[in-house]
């Protein structure tokens, strides 16, 4: 196999939410570690990072980018996820690909049951939720956003376009007041790290990968608007 | 441990710094979010995350560029653990603990007071333990008996306010903008001596606390009797200044002499008021002490403390491991000293 197909080492953390996750793809594996610790976020990242590298035999000097879930989510968590991405691209000068944790939770209800049209949603606190609507591509690789990621209250998540799979804790959190989730439903999902890996790494192949500096959350609300 | 590179983020400054113990402070650089917090009238936590997030990686860059050096030059990191805003503290942990692991080199995480206890030691002819140290800033007001590096012992604090809180509250009901200590200074130079009174918190008690509540009670009611013309702020704004001042000299004198020590340090944003200092400079003078102060720029938050406390607590054999949670409310006096 020629050096420039194959796939590239990457680095995957989300810790927008009550989960905490990190995965290492290389060689066509993915290694990953997984821990629902609220607040234990700061303790378990290291670590768990220091263990997948290990079991799936990475060092520093192979990685070729590391991919990170830029939110929406908890705004101490996404900084989280963030602020490490920026210091792990800076210490091993590689670029940074910054994916919406929502879409971990389309491309992890896709992974688990196949579906094809997921509404993902997760609890924003103070009556609203966060969303974002993802449907397969046509030509099959991956799935694709269908209108921009949004903020407010459960009605405002848009109905209609046909049956979907609902995706992430906000099913919980607003069980009658969502859209119905003709597909099915996993109301206890979670972002995971191992799913921002297939939009990682087309978003890095598509020339997306970004400096340290711009490894920025995206919050979807603005810091005082409470 | 050559070169450390220091990460503070606890309120509403970023800064990054290079310290190389052969050569000193290498480079320093603070931004400061004062503009964007002004119209709020103090802090908003929020807002400072989100600003640390943005600027910290530009920072470190600037501080490398500045010194000549490459992150893979690096021997050590120190970040600010606690005490502070939570979120914002999280930012700088997260960033500085991942940067040295990923460059697996050692970290600790600082105690932002006891770096602002160390400050005086980046110039020139530091001054050597034991001595006292008065910090004086916007969340601590507090005398400190230092031993030795690393041990402390706090000999008086504030029950309420502290000092700098004290000021920028004070600039508040002067109609003044935020942060109010450098505003108050100003006013207060065009104020005339004792054209009002003001108490002097708890001097004419024995101990060794403050307390600034009172003062601040007092500036109200002093303001709501006044025809509320500049001359009259300006006069306030004089007898407050001097009230602080008065206060913090007396205390600092009495544990000068309660300690026997012989060397007062002060650090921390108010440590920047020139009439405090010209005070303590003469009674220095008269009572046969000297008293040491950190340049104006590393009195108030900045990272050169935290990388040179970095490195003393380094070399010191302190290690963080790789568990970064941050300590929003730590206390000076649960500081583990190092093991001789
Ligand atoms: N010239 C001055 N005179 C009086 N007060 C001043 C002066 N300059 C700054 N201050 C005060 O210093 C405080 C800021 O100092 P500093 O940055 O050390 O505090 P902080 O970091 O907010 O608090 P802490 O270190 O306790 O967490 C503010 O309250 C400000 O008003
Ligand atoms: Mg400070």
């Amino acid at each position: 196999m020629s050096d420039h197909k194959k796939p590239p080492v990457l680095i995957a953390l989300e810790t927008a939410t009550e989960g905490c996750s990190v995965a290492v793809a290389a060689a066509g594996t993915v290694v990953e570690r997984a821990d629902e610790t609220p607040r234990g976020h700061t303790a378990r990242l290291l670590p768990m990072l220091t263990e997948a590298m290990a079991e799936a035999g990475v060092t520093p000097g192979d990685v070729d980018a590391v991919v990170f879930g830029r939110g929406p989510g908890a705004f101490t968590g996404v900084r989280l996820a963030a602020s490490a991405a920026q210091a792990l691209c800076l210490a091993w000068s590689v670029p940074a690909v910054g994916v919406s944790t929502l879409a971990a939770l389309a491309y992890g209800a896709h992974r688990r049951t196949g579906a094809d049209r997921i509404i993902a949603v997760l609890d924003a606190r103070m009556d609203e939720a966060y969303w974002g609507r993802y449907r397969s591509a046509p030509n099959g690789a991956g799935l694709t956003l269908m209108e921009e990621e949004r903020v407010g209250t459960p009605e405002e998540v848009p109905r209609g376009g046909g049956d979907w799979f609902g995706a992430g804790r906000g099913f919980a959190a607003f069980p009658e007041r969502l859209p119905p989730a003709a597909l099915g439903c996993d109301p206890d999902a979670l972002p995971l790290a191992r799913d921002l890996i297939p939009p990682g790494a087309v978003a890095l192949q598509a020339g997306e990968g970004v400096d340290a500096a711009a490894a920025l959350p995206l919050y979807l609300r603005s810091a005082v608007h409470y | 441990m050559n070169l450390i590179l220091g990460i503070e983020t606890s309120c509403d400054e970023t800064a990054a710094a290079l310290y190389c113990p052969r050569d000193g402070l290498l480079a320093h650089a603070v931004f400061s979010q004062v503009a964007e917090h002004a119209p709020y009238g103090g802090v908003v936590p929020e807002l400072a995350s989100r600003d640390h997030v943005r600027k910290l990686t530009p920072l470190v860059r600037r501080v490398a560029a500045e010194s000549g050096v490459a992150l893979s030059d690096l021997d050590g990191v120190g970040w600010t653990r606690g005490p502070g805003l939570p979120g914002a503290l999280m930012v700088g942990a997260a960033f500085g603990r991942t940067l040295a692991w990923g460059l697996g080199i050692p970290s600790v995480g600082v105690h932002h007071m006891e770096a602002h206890l160390l400050a005086p030691m980046l110039e020139p002819d530091p001054p050597e333990p034991p001595f006292v140290a008065l910090l004086v800033s916007g969340g601590h007001t507090m005398l400190v008996q230092v031993a030795a590096f690393g041990r402390y012992r706090v000999l008086g604090e504030s029950v309420d306010d502290a000092a700098g809180e004290a000021f920028d509250k004070t600039a508040r009901l002067l109609g003044l903008d935020y942060p109010g200590g450098p505003a108050v200074a100003r006013l207060a130079a065009e104020g005339r001596p004792s054209a009002v009174t003001l108490p002097r918190p708890m001097t004419t008690k024995p101990g060794l606390d403050f307390s600034f509540s009172g003062l601040k009670t007092a500036v109200l009611h002093a303001v709501q009797e006044s025809d509320g013309g500049p001359g009259s702020r300006a006069d306030i704004a004089h007898e407050f200044q001097e009230a602080v001042v008065d206060t913090l000299v007396i205390k600092s004198r009495r544990a000068l002499d309660r300690t026997g020590c012989r060397r007062l340090i002060v650090a921390g944003g108010v440590g920047a008021n020139a009439r405090l200092r010209e005070r303590l400079t003469e009674e220095a003078a008269e009572r046969g002490f000297t008293v040491h102060y950190p340049r104006l720029e590393l009195c108030t938050d900045n990272a050169a403390m935290v990388a040179y406390t970095g490195y003393r607590r380094l070399a010191a054999g302190f290690r963080d491991d790789m568990d970064f949670s941050v300590r929003p409310r730590w206390q000076l006096s649960e500081l583990a000293p190092p093991v001789v």
